[in-house]
């Protein structure tokens, strides 16, 4: 039940949402566009508490909650995608967005990516990818580059890096999009279309480590990355598939990449077809009825 | 007590537990209560399954060793019970088998049944045996044919009407030969009671399931794992009409995870594994109780380590669930002990995870989750949903984690108006991370209060069965009461201490009681007596007698009887650990 005063309150500026928390992320940092980009959109949409709620993984990304005065759990890492479709069925009402890192999302919490894909879970996944282990200090991440020099691969990664819009794609996802985290305006166009979306969302945004990741440089993105035309068709599935093939010098398409039409996997839940779980509280149910299978 | 003991045995796959809760239904539909013990390898065809029936006009409530009737579905049945068989003992297996009567021993009636030939020509299908073997076991017990008819219809409703109608012919057969062929062997074993009372027949896994949806439950999560599938086997079916949600989650970690997302939302929500799906839920456990989320997480025990004996039991995992997940934070454990307190304690559990806000832990051996044993119909007219502080109104500033007394800060739900922050990071009252000392001493004291007030609103007295002076006591936990319970009714100097809430622990009671008791033996299930090194930590109290038994089987009656049998007549205390399996059921 949404209580009577808390329908007031909206937010008028990104300002306001801000909580009382300092903003621990070094300076450039591109989770801070993507805080600026998040709040922005919120505003212009009027994503408050009686609408919404976060979940973050564990990781540099997963600070965000401590800085924004919305409804959020901190989970764990890897898993802020299970906690999120828990909260999602039992309050499909509720906007569920999932702040999660590159490591949090492909290595930890792999399984419950591509799983939540496959169901088309009515989630919004904000993929803080900087293709590197931050909070941990500078370690290879499953988005870092083959010959990446970090504290874990001192002699370059011998690794090929995961793809995350592939694999969401193949998982059965059905909005992919990338975005640079430097481009605010596109950013919120983009949060704003996910959270439209009704099913498994993914934003991919690059976001580079100013202190970690000296590949994925705010420059390296500025010169590399281009906005899909206005041609583009987001909803040719052999087109979606061969533009999240490209990944490249000049070669990183960023905007919607892919949309389908899907049923999601709340929609289709009997139970939840008049309305949200929670909206009766817990009942004493008499169980006597199924006596009859035990006698 | 009077017993009868039927025992059906035969290939995996056709049919033998199904079997055994006929015989169970048609026996406490006559007046009787009854035990199921079945006993199966981890594989799905090709394997040895059997099913004991312990049958008693009094409570029964454990399996026992020795056999009054065996029916042999295949050879396999004879070799693996002939030497369970006593004088008197009837084995009924295939005419068409003529080397069984030769391997079996002289005393013993052999009452050979066209069991094939009958489900061949008249069912058509050689599976039908179990029917034919069925109708010739209840005419060979006295037993009530047209109770069975009606249970073979109940069984088959679901499929074919003639499917029914062929299995109740065979059954009819098989009845039929009985009374033309061995009338001079047909006994009273199953004849129906003047006083028949409604009764259950429901396992653990049963009763857990059915005392979820009697508590409100609204968000289950399970990934199959044995000895737990059947609690989702259970709920799936209902959802819909309860109003839950059954999510068969991708892993362990997304079961406690979704269930505690769910929980975070306001549902009631639970989830259930055995030790090793808990060993990946471990993480959550802890996420569960720093983010003070309400989660009950029932644990079936297996043998252990790793995928150890999937489909044995053991009581292996107390420690485990003891101490798991890293730090210090209220681990709620209880351990019910038959399906009654399965049901209860279940339904218990949900009100002390929302009061408490954390994780709740029902834990159960595989021996307990998967018996069906009679039950009188489950009545919990005086249970209540508690569910705690709940915060009823928007304040602009709300604090999650509120300092309290108790420990307990009032809950409210997203979506309600409040800004609601759980986090698993250390955090301020509100929620935001914080790593200062001072709060953290707070925010564990905070935490840590909540056992401190469950144990002193919620712990009960546990009970004592038997006389209040004895020369022995038995003290034990889980599915272990049912058979003590049995052996104890033959003495008037034994009594048994049956623990059920093992953490919060009744320190204060089990120190003053074992200390004024003479003499005292604790009974478990597991290589090194996992309450015993309980008991012993919280109480200072070293038991003496110990009896640990950790071969996958369960205590059998007999042996029971015999280990107080030779407590009461041994002056000098011998420490006993592990057991010779027999293997006899």
């Amino acid at each position: 039940m949404i209580f009577s005063q808390a329908k007031k309150q909206s937010a008028k500026t990104p300002l306001e949402l801000n909580s009382p928390e300092v903003c621990t992320w070094c300076p450039g940092c591109g989770d801070l566009a993507i805080w600026a980009a998040f709040k922005q959109a919120a505003v212009e949409n009027n994503w408050n508490n009686t609408n919404t709620a976060l979940v973050a993984g564990i990781g540099c990304h997963g600070h965000i909650v401590n800085f924004l005065k919305l409804t959020s759990f901190e989970g764990l890492h890897g898993r802020a995608l299970p906690v999120a479709a828990g909260i999602k069925m039992a309050n499909h009402e509720l906007k569920v967005f999932v702040f999660t890192g590159d490591g949090d999302c492909l290595a930890e919490g792999g399984n419950h990516f591509i799983h939540a894909a496959r169901r088309n879970q009515d989630l919004t996944v904000i993929l803080h990818d900087n293709a590197v282990y931050s909070l941990t200090t500078g370690q290879t991440s499953p988005r870092s580059p083959k010959g990446y020099i970090s504290k874990s691969t001192p002699q370059g990664n011998v690794e090929e890096p995961l793809h995350p819009l592939r694999l969401a794609f193949t998982a059965g996802a059905t909005f992919l999009a990338r975005a640079y985290a430097g481009n605010i305006p596109a950013l919120v166009k983009l949060m704003k279309q996910a959270e439209a979306h009704r099913g498994f969302a993914v934003i991919q945004v690059l976001q580079p480590c100013v202190t970690f990741n000296h590949v994925y440089t705010h420059q390296f993105y500025q010169e590399n990355v281009y906005e899909l035309p206005a041609s583009y068709d987001p909803t040719d599935k052999k087109e979606a598939w061969e533009k999240l093939d490209e990944w490249g010098l000049k070669q990183i398409p960023v905007g919607l990449i892919y949309q389908a039409v899907a049923p999601t996997y709340e929609g289709q839940l009997p139970q939840l077809a008049k309305q949200p779980l929670v909206k009766t509280a817990p009942k004493k149910q008499d169980v006597s009825s199924l006596y009859k299978f035990y006698r | 007590m009077k017993s009868c003991v039927v025992t059906i045995g035969g290939e995996a796959g056709f049919g033998i537990m199904s079997a055994g809760l006929t015989i169970a239904k048609l026996a406490a539909r006559s007046g009787y209560t009854t035990f199921n013990y079945p006993e199966y390898p981890s594989i799905i065809r090709g394997g040895y399954n059997v099913v004991q029936v312990a049958i008693s006009a009094e409570p029964i409530r454990a399996p026992r060793q020795a056999i009054d009737y065996l029916v042999a579905l295949n050879l396999e049945a004879i070799k693996q019970h002939k030497t369970s068989l006593k004088p008197g003992s009837a084995v009924i297996y295939d005419a068409d088998q003529k080397v069984a009567g030769s391997l079996l021993p002289p005393h013993v009636g052999k009452i050979a049944v066209p069991l094939n030939k009958f489900a061949k020509d008249i069912g058509g299908n050689i599976i039908m045996r179990n029917s034919v073997a069925l109708g010739a076991l209840t005419a060979l017990t006295g037993g009530n044919l047209s109770a069975l008819m009606a249970l073979i219809d109940e069984e088959f409703s679901a499929k074919k009407k003639d499917v029914a109608a062929l299995n109740k012919k065979c059954a009819e057969a098989g009845y039929g030969y009985i009374l033309n062929e061995y009338e001079g062997s047909v006994s009273t074993a199953l004849k129906p009671l003047s006083r028949r009372p409604e009764r259950l027949i429901v396992s653990g896994n049963d009763a857990v399931a059915l005392g979820s949806i009697a508590a409100g439950m609204q968000f289950a999560a399970v990934y199959p794992m044995t000895p737990t599938s059947n609690i989702l086997h259970v709920l799936a079916p209902h959802q819909e009409e309860f109003g839950f949600i059954y999510k068969q989650p991708e892993d362990e970690i997304s079961a406690i995870t979704m269930a505690i997302g769910a929980s975070f939302a306001g549902a009631r929500a639970m989830v259930a594994t055995a030790g090793g799906g808990f060993c990946l839920m471990t993480e959550g456990y802890g996420l569960a109780a720093m983010t003070e989320t309400p989660v009950v997480i029932v644990v079936g025990m297996r043998g252990g380590p790793s995928t150890g004996l999937p489909t044995w039991t053991e009581q292996g995992d107390l420690q485990f669930v003891l101490h798991a997940s890293q730090g210090t934070f209220p681990r709620l454990v209880l351990a019910p002990g038959d399906v009654e307190e399965a049901f209860h304690l279940t339904m218990q559990a949900y009100n002390l995870a929302e009061k408490y806000q954390g994780p709740v832990i029902i834990l159960m051996d595989k021996h307990l989750c998967e018996s069906p044993a009679v039950a009188a119909p489950f009545s919990y007219s005086d249970y209540r949903i508690e569910r705690g502080k709940i915060f009823d109104k928007y304040d602009e500033k709300y604090s999650r984690y509120a300092w309290s007394a108790d420990g307990i800060s009032p809950r409210a739900f997203p979506g309600d108006g409040n800004h609601i922050m759980a986090n698993s990071d250390e955090h301020n009252e509100h929620g935001y991370s914080a790593e200062g000392a001072e709060n953290r001493v707070r925010m564990m004291k905070k935490r840590l209060q909540k056992m401190a007030t469950c144990e002193q609103k919620d712990l009960p007295t546990p009970t004592v069965y038997g006389p209040a002076e004895a020369d022995l006591t038995i003290v034990s936990w889980g599915s272990n009461k049912g058979v003590i319970l049995d052996a104890l009714e033959k003495y008037t100097n034994v009594n048994f201490l049956h623990l059920t809430w093992l953490n919060p622990f009744p320190t204060e009671f089990v120190r003053t009681f074992l200390s004024q008791s003479k003499r005292v033996a604790i009974f478990e299930c597991n290589y090194g007596g996992q309450l015993d090194q309980l008991i012993r930590e919280k109480t200072g109290h070293d038991i003496k007698e110990k009896w640990f038994k950790y071969d996958g089987r369960p205590f059998f009656y007999e042996e029971v009887s015999a280990k107080i049998e030779n407590l009461l007549r041994s002056k000098i205390s011998a420490t006993i650990v592990g057991s010779k399996y027999s293997p006899t059921v």
